[in-house]
């Protein structure tokens, strides 16, 4: 079994569109959460939404562009800043030891458009040569394929908002096993009211509008609901060895995955699945419990899912729990690419000497109780982390850190 | 309008869809060799053209036939003179 080391991170988040101006709003607790007049007009339950701001899309051609939606310009900005961050120059990526793996569980504008292209023009040749690949959810892993010229995994992993957790921790294993080098791994999640409009109607998001700032509340008594979000986050995984050999600046040394699905409820997440993942990542990391010094809550501010994983939680550190938690409070909850943001997070920490506070939280309620909350930003950067996610119908991802 | 308007509205739609250099646009350039266009990109050069000149193209093998730009240019021309 091989070593798997972090080489590179890049995001596009809410909270910014390069590491800088994310670690300074994690930091300073700066929320990315709007109001969306939209999903005002059309009588949405919760307008509240994550937005990308002053992305700059003439990164790629008009041509480039034309097969890939927004989420996947946003992927390649990631992937592109990540490997810049690497040192790995394009010609190391474009040979049979070099993949990807993105998490992605829709493309839903792309498929609505293909549709309502079709509607006006009358003829299925009048929709154009892109809509296909757009609409496909493996277009961020595809089309990134054909811009970085890799030539060994290329797939798009889907299992919800666990998605890029699985990705990332996918993505490990392969280069674990021998069977890849060095992967660009992350997820990316679409950002419009189509994809979310079905979702707002379960009541499950944040119904807090007066200040969409303190809206997203994990874990504290108050929580009503999560506030959607998205952007794209990418993470460069290498062997150890290689990166080491080739003087690269190892951010970070991937220790352990653990996965599990819960065989209940599609919504509601169970009282011991997420702890499963949890400890099977411990297991490979090698680590204790005592050992995991951050522990980067899934906590979307669901009453049922948050007071799940503090169940979760608690089954597996006892009464003694790392520092923990919960970003959401300030990006939303970014489905898709929220297990990789996490990553991409937590390395930021750990690079700019931090450790962010679970903003927004209170007080607990019993459902909550006994978690070691962080209240406010530590300067001490977080050093051995386990980062959770977990999506509908009980898919559970765990991932554990070592920061160096 | 004559053909030069013709030619020079093709040419301009083709540029602004393709993000094509006009200096590289010379009647003989090859669509595929010269100017780097690729099968999928004829699905949307029928869609600009058809745009521009406000008619369909159904005639499909011979726009599969066209290679050059020269040869979109007598295939509109040949399309407007059949229309008027």
């Amino acid at each position: 079994m091989y070593r798997v080391a972090i080489t590179g991170i890049g995001i596009v988040s809410c909270l910014g569109n390069d590491l800088e101006s994310v670690g300074a709003a994690l930091r300073n607790g700066q929320s990315g959460i709007v109001v969306d007049p939209q999903r005002v007009e059309l009588g949405f339950r919760s307008p509240l939404t994550g937005q990308i701001k002053n992305f700059d899309t003439s990164i790629l051609s008009r041509k480039q562009r034309k097969s890939m939606p927004e989420f996947a310009v946003w992927a390649y900005a990631s992937a592109r800043d990540a490997l810049e961050m690497s040192g790995l120059d394009e010609e190391s990526l474009q040979n049979d030891q070099s993949g990807l793996i993105y998490g992605c569980d829709s493309s839903c504008l792309a498929a609505i458009e293909q549709v309502e292209a079709l509607l006006q023009r009358g003829e299925t040749k009048g929709i154009g040569s892109g809509q296909i690949f757009r609409s496909m959810t493996s277009t961020v892993t595809m089309n990134l394929n054909t811009l970085l010229k890799t030539r060994g995994a290329c797939w798009t992993l889907s299992s919800a908002c666990s998605s890029s957790g699985h990705a990332v921790g996918q993505a490990a294993d392969l280069i674990r096993m021998g069977r890849q080098e060095r992967m660009i791994c992350g997820g990316a999640q679409e950002v419009n009211w189509q994809s979310m409009c079905s979702f707002d109607g379960l009541g499950a998001f944040s119904a807090q509008l007066d200040d969409p700032a303190t809206a997203s509340r994990p874990f504290d008594a108050d929580r009503d609901g999560l506030v959607p979000s998205g952007g794209a986050a990418s993470v460069i995984l290498e062997r150890y060895d290689l990166a080491e050999k080739r003087g690269a600046t190892i951010l970070g040394e991937l220790l352990g995955y653990g996965f599990s699905s819960d065989g209940a409820q599609l919504s509601v997440p169970s009282e011991d699945g997420l702890s499963r993942a949890m400890r099977s990542a411990l297991q490979q990391s090698g680590l204790a419990t005592g050992e995991i010094d951050y522990l980067c809550a899934h906590a979307t501010a669901t009453p049922a899912g948050d007071a799940a994983e503090a169940t979760n939680i608690r089954r597996v550190f006892g009464d003694t729990t790392p520092d923990i938690s919960a970003l959401k409070a300030l990006t939303g909850h970014e489905l898709w690419m929220s297990g990789a943001a996490q990553v991409v997070y937590t390395a930021i920490m750990a690079q700019q000497g931090f450790t962010a506070a679970s903003y927004n939280f209170n007080q607990a309620d019993a459902g909550t109780a006994g978690l070691n909350i962080i209240r406010e930003t530590r300067l001490r950067s977080p050093g051995k982390v386990l980062c959770n996610s977990a999506g509908f119908g009980g898919t559970n991802s765990s991932l554990v850190i070592a920061f160096s | 309008m004559t053909k030069e308007e013709v030619i020079e509205l093709i040419d301009s739609s083709l540029a602004e869809e393709f993000e094509l250099d006009r200096a590289d646009m010379t009647p003989e350039a090859n669509l595929y060799e010269d100017l780097g266009l690729d099968s999928l990109d004829t699905v949307d050069m029928v869609i600009v053209l058809e745009g521009a000149f406000d008619f369909k193209i159904r005639e499909e093998e011979a726009v599969r036939a066209i290679r050059t730009l020269a040869d979109i240019h007598n295939f509109v021309m040949h399309k407007i003179e059949q229309h008027s």
